[in-house]
C-alpha cells in the first residue's frame, strides 16, 4: 500500500501543475498517471495559451478585465464571472512563470512573448511557440517535476475513489505493466485526466481521453456540471479528425466552400474566420448540410492557408503542416486543407468551486475533466491551457492547505473495502461469460453522440439517443472480454473503460435533452435562441444506477449583464 | 480490387514465453491505414491479446516508436501502403520486453533525469517574462522538438551495448538548455557531458539523426557539446 499527503490522477498541465505546487508547498505528493506524463493530451495542443501580456503593438490597452468580458461572451454567459476574473487575472502571473521555468515561447522582435489572434478574442492575446504549444508547456512541467523529484506512478489506470461519503481516503487502481491492483492512500485526491472525446464518433481526443475519471467521481456522488456542453472544433482533417489548429486562421487562413466563397461572410461578417468556434462550427455544418461542402470530402470544407505564403506556414505553423504530409498527403503550402467539425473539448465536467474543490472533502479537480466554470457554454480557444495552469495552481494549492490544515485521516478498512470491491468487480469480469463485447458497445455509443448529441441538436434524436445509452448501460451488465493476461491486457481496461464512458454519455444526453434552449455550443433546432428567463443555470447531473438525476444551481454574475453576442 | 498485407508482429510476454515468436495477421489495405490503425484493428476484431502503446495518435504524444521494417518509427503516423506487402513490426531494439510491442522504459527515463533536464537560472527571474531575441529562440528551434519517443536512442549501436551512455535522446534534451540562452547550467552542464558516459561514446554514426521522427540534428547537437567541453578542458574550466 502506498501513501501519500496528495495524490494527483494525471500528469498533464493541470496535473504537473498542481504537482509542482504542492511539491513547492512542502507537501509529500505523487502523480499517478494512465501514460507516462509526457504523453497526455495536453501535448496535442497546438496554437497558443491566452492572456493579456499587451506585448503586440495593437494590444497595448489589453487587460485581464477584457479578457474576462470576451470569456464571458464566448462562454454565452454561462461563465462563472468570478472565476473567468480569476482565471484571465492570475494568468498573467502564470505565463509568465512558465516563461521562468523554461517554455520557448515564439518571440516579438523585440524579443518579449509573442502573441497572435485567436476566435472571439478582441486582441491578439495569445501566447504561442509555433504551433506546438501544449507540447513545449507539457514538457516544461514535466521537466520541473523531475526538478522537484516527484514521484510518479506510470501507466497506472484509476479504478475507483475510496469514500465513505464523508470525505476521500485515496484511489484504487490497476497498475498496467503488471495487472496489479493496488490501493493508494491519500488525504487528498486531486482529478487532473483530460477529456472525454472518445464518448464521440468524430474527435481529435487521443485515443486515452476517455473521460474514465469523471465517472469515478460521478460514481462518488459528485455532480459533473453543464455536461450538454460539448466543443465541436471546426478545422479537424477528414479521416482522423485530427486537430488544424485554430492558430491557423489566427495567421489569416480562410474556410472555404466548394464554390470557392469564403462563407463566414454570411455567418459573422465582423469577426469572420475567427468567431468563437461553436459559430464557426455550425457555420461549415450549415455549409455541408446545404450541399456546399466539397464533392468527394465526406462531409467537408477547406481551410486555405496558400496565400499565408511559404515562409509563414514553416515558421508559424511547421507542426499542422507534418501533421497534413503524414495523414493527408497534402501540402498545405500548395494545397487547401480538407477539413470539417469535430468533437474536441468538454466544457462540463466535475463540479468545483474557484479551488478546485468538489462537494466531497479531500477530493479536488482540475483542468478540462472539471468545471469550474470559466468556459460556459463555449470555451474560447487558447482559454484551456490557461485553465489547466491556473487552477491546476489552485487545486494543488488547496489540496496542500486541506491535507497541512489537519491530522491525516485515512480510514484504512474504507479503502480496503474499496480495493476488494475493485478487485471483485475486475475478477468478475475476467471470468465473465457474458456475451456483449467492447467494439460493438463502443461504436454504437459513438456514433449515437456523433449523429443525435452533435452540433446540432433536437428533441427526437436525443431522446433516442438516451434511450439507446440507457440499453447500452444494460447491455453492458453482460460484457465479458476475451483476453485473459495480466500484462498491458489493453482488452480488459478498454472494457472497464467502456462501462465509465457510458456513464458520461448518458449524463450528457440527459443534460443535453433537458435544456430547452440554445446558448453557446448547445445549439438547438426546435429552441434555437437563449432563454436567460428559464435557462441562465448550470446543470448538475448525479449519479443513480438507472441513469443521471438533474439538479441545477445559479450562475455567478459579477459585472457583466448577459448581453445578445454578435460577432 | 482490395489488397492485403501480412503483419508479421513480434509476439512474447516474459511470464509466459521462453522465447519470443512472430505472428502473421493478414490484414486489408484501405486508404490512409496507418501502422497503428492496423494494430488497433488487430486488437479489436481479430487478436485482443496484442500488447502496443499509443494515445495521441498524431505523433505528438511520443508513444508508439516501434521498429518498423527495421526502422524506429512512429507507428501512427507511418503509412502502411509503401511498406510492402509483408510488414516487420518488432518493440524498439534493446530495451527489455515487457509484452509484445511495449518496452520498459525504465532504463531510457533514468537517462534522461540524469542530464538535470530543467531550466536552471541562478539569477532571479524578472517580475515579467526574460526576454529572448527569435534568433536566440531559433537556435533551440528543432531541439525544443523533442518528444521523447526514444527512436534514436534505441537506434544508437553504442547505446545499444553501452548501457551506462547517456544517449542521444538524453544528450539533444541537454543541448537544448546549453544552447537556450536562458539557461545559466554552463560549465555543470558540460561536466555531465564530459563524464565517460557522456559525448564522447557518441562515434557520430547518425542513426539517431536518421530515425529520429521529428528529424532533429540530434547528432549535430551531441558535436556542439563535444566542442564546448574541448573548449572547456583547454581552458582549464573542466
Amino acid at each position: 500500500m502506498q501513501k501519500h499527503q496528495v495524490l494527483i490522477i494525471g500528469g498533464g498541465l493541470a496535473g504537473l501543475r498542481a504537482a509542482v505546487e504542492c511539491a513547492m508547498l512542502g507537501v509529500d505528493t505523487a502523480v499517478l498517471s494512465l501514460l507516462y506524463p509526457v504523453r497526455s493530451h495536453s501535448g496535442a495542443a497546438q496554437g497558443g495559451i491566452n492572456a493579456a501580456l499587451a506585448n503586440m503593438p495593437e494590444c497595448q490597452d489589453d487587460s485581464p478585465a477584457k479578457h474576462a468580458y470576451d470569456t464571458i461572451k464566448g462562454a454565452d454567459f454561462l461563465a462563472d464571472q468570478d472565476s473567468a476574473e480569476i482565471l484571465t487575472t492570475e494568468g498573467v502571473a502564470r505565463i509568465y512563470e512558465l516563461e521562468h521555468w523554461g517554455v520557448p515561447f515564439s518571440r516579438t522582435p523585440e524579443g518579449k512573448i509573442a502573441q497572435r489572434p485567436f476566435g472571439g478574442a478582441g486582441y491578439p492575446r495569445t501566447c504561442y511557440a509555433a504551433d506546438k504549444t501544449g507540447l513545449y508547456i507539457l514538457h516544461t512541467l514535466n521537466e520541473q517535476a523531475v526538478k522537484h523529484r516527484i514521484k510518479v506512478y506510470n501507466e497506472w489506470a484509476a479504478l475507483a475513489l475510496a469514500s465513505d461519503g464523508a470525505r476521500s481516503h485515496g484511489i484504487v487502481a490497476l497498475n498496467l505493466q503488471t495487472g496489479d491492483i493496488g490501493a493508494f492512500a491519500a488525504d487528498a485526491v486531486i482529478f487532473a485526466t483530460g477529456g472525454a472525446g472518445r464518448i464521440y464518433k468524430r474527435t481529435s481526443n487521443a485515443m486515452q481521453s476517455t473521460g474514465f475519471a469523471l465517472a469515478i467521481a460521478y460514481r462518488a456522488g459528485i455532480p459533473l456540471k453543464d455536461m450538454e456542453f460539448v466543443q465541436f472544433h471546426p478545422t479537424t482533417i477528414i479521416g482522423t479528425n485530427i486537430l488544424m489548429t485554430e492558430g491557423a486562421r489566427g495567421e489569416g487562413g480562410y474556410l472555404i466552400n466548394k464554390d470557392g466563397e469564403r462563407f463566414m461572410q454570411r455567418y459573422a461578417p465582423k469577426a469572420m474566420e475567427l468567431a468563437p468556434r461553436d459559430i464557426v462550427s455550425r457555420s461549415i455544418q450549415t455549409e455541408i448540410n446545404e450541399g456546399r461542402g466539397l464533392p468527394d470530402g465526406g462531409g467537408s470544407v477547406y481551410l486555405d492557408l496558400r496565400h499565408l505564403g511559404r515562409e509563414k506556414i514553416l515558421e508559424r505553423l511547421p507542426g499542422i503542416r507534418d501533421i497534413c504530409l503524414s495523414f493527408l498527403g497534402i501540402d498545405p503550402i500548395e494545397k487547401p486543407i480538407p477539413i470539417q467539425p469535430g468533437q474536441h473539448f468538454i466544457m462540463g465536467g466535475i463540479d468545483t468551486d474557484n479551488d478546485g474543490a468538489t462537494i466531497l472533502p479531500g477530493v479536488f479537480a482540475a483542468g478540462e475533466c472539471a468545471c469550474v466554470s470559466v468556459h460556459g457554454a463555449n470555451r474560447l480557444g487558447g482559454n484551456s491551457l490557461l485553465e489547466c495552469v491556473v487552477m491546476g495552481r489552485r487545486a494543488g494549492a488547496a489540496a496542500a492547505r486541506f491535507v497541512q490544515g489537519q491530522a491525516s485521516a485515512i480510514n484504512q478498512a474504507v479503502l480496503n473495502d474499496t480495493l476488494k470491491q475493485t478487485i471483485e468487480q475486475v475478477d468478475a469480469l475476467l471470468k465473465s461469460e457474458g456475451k456483449e463485447r467492447l467494439v460493438t458497445l463502443r461504436n454504437q455509443m459513438q456514433e449515437t453522440m456523433t449523429d443525435k448529441v452533435g452540433i446540432f441538436r433536437e428533441e427526437k434524436p436525443m431522446a433516442e439517443a438516451l434511450a439507446i445509452l440507457r440499453e447500452l448501460r444494460a447491455r453492458y451488465r453482460h460484457i465479458g472480454v476475451d483476453a485473459r493476461h495480466r500484462k498491458f491486457n489493453l482488452d480488459l481496461l478498454h472494457t472497464i473503460e467502456l462501462g465509465g464512458m457510458l456513464d458520461i454519455a448518458e449524463a450528457t444526453a440527459a443534460s443535453a435533452l433537458a435544456r430547452k434552449e440554445s446558448r453557446g455550443a448547445h445549439a438547438r433546432l426546435d429552441f434555437t435562441t437563449r432563454d436567460d428567463t428559464n435557462w441562465l443555470k448550470h446543470t448538475l447531473a448525479y449519479f443513480t444506477p438507472d441513469g443521471a438525476r438533474l439538479d441545477y444551481k445559479p450562475v455567478t454574475i459579477t459585472r457583466w449583464p448577459p448581453e445578445e453576442r454578435k460577432y | 480490387m482490395s489488397q492485403t498485407v501480412t503483419l508479421r508482429i513480434y509476439r512474447r510476454d516474459p511470464e509466459l514465453d521462453a522465447a519470443p515468436r512472430y505472428q502473421n495477421y493478414q490484414i486489408e489495405l484501405t486508404p490512409g491505414l496507418t501502422v497503428l490503425m492496423a494494430l488497433y484493428h488487430i486488437l479489436e476484431n481479430v487478436d485482443k491479446t496484442l500488447a502496443f502503446r499509443s494515445s495521441c495518435r498524431s505523433a505528438v504524444c511520443g508513444s508508439c516508436g516501434m521498429h518498423i521494417n527495421g526502422m524506429n518509427r512512429l507507428a501512427c503516423e507511418t503509412q502502411l501502403a509503401p511498406l510492402g506487402n509483408e510488414v516487420v513490426i518488432e518493440p524498439l531494439p534493446h530495451l527489455p520486453v515487457l509484452k509484445d510491442l511495449v518496452v520498459d522504459m525504465t532504463p531510457f527515463w533514468e537517462k534522461y533525469e540524469r542530464v538535470r533536464p530543467y531550466l536552471i537560472a541562478l539569477k532571479a527571474p524578472p517580475e515579467k517574462e526574460r526576454w529572448q531575441s527569435p534568433e536566440e529562440r531559433k537556435k533551440i528551434d528543432e531541439f525544443i522538438d523533442c518528444i521523447l519517443c526514444a527512436c534514436c536512442h534505441t537506434s544508437c549501436s553504442t547505446a545499444w551495448w553501452d548501457k551506462e551512455y547517456l544517449g542521444p535522446a538524453a544528450l539533444a534534451k541537454l543541448y537544448r538548455f546549453v544552447a537556450d540562452s536562458r539557461d545559466e547550467g554552463g560549465i555543470e552542464r558540460l561536466k555531465i557531458a564530459a563524464r565517460e558516459d557522456g559525448v564522447f561514446r557518441c562515434h557520430t554514426i547518425f542513426n539517431c539523426t536518421e530515425e529520429c521522427p521529428k528529424k532533429i540534428p540530434i547528432t549535430f547537437g551531441i558535436q556542439e557539446i563535444k566542442k564546448r567541453v574541448i573548449w572547456g578542458k583547454l581552458m582549464g574550466k573542466l
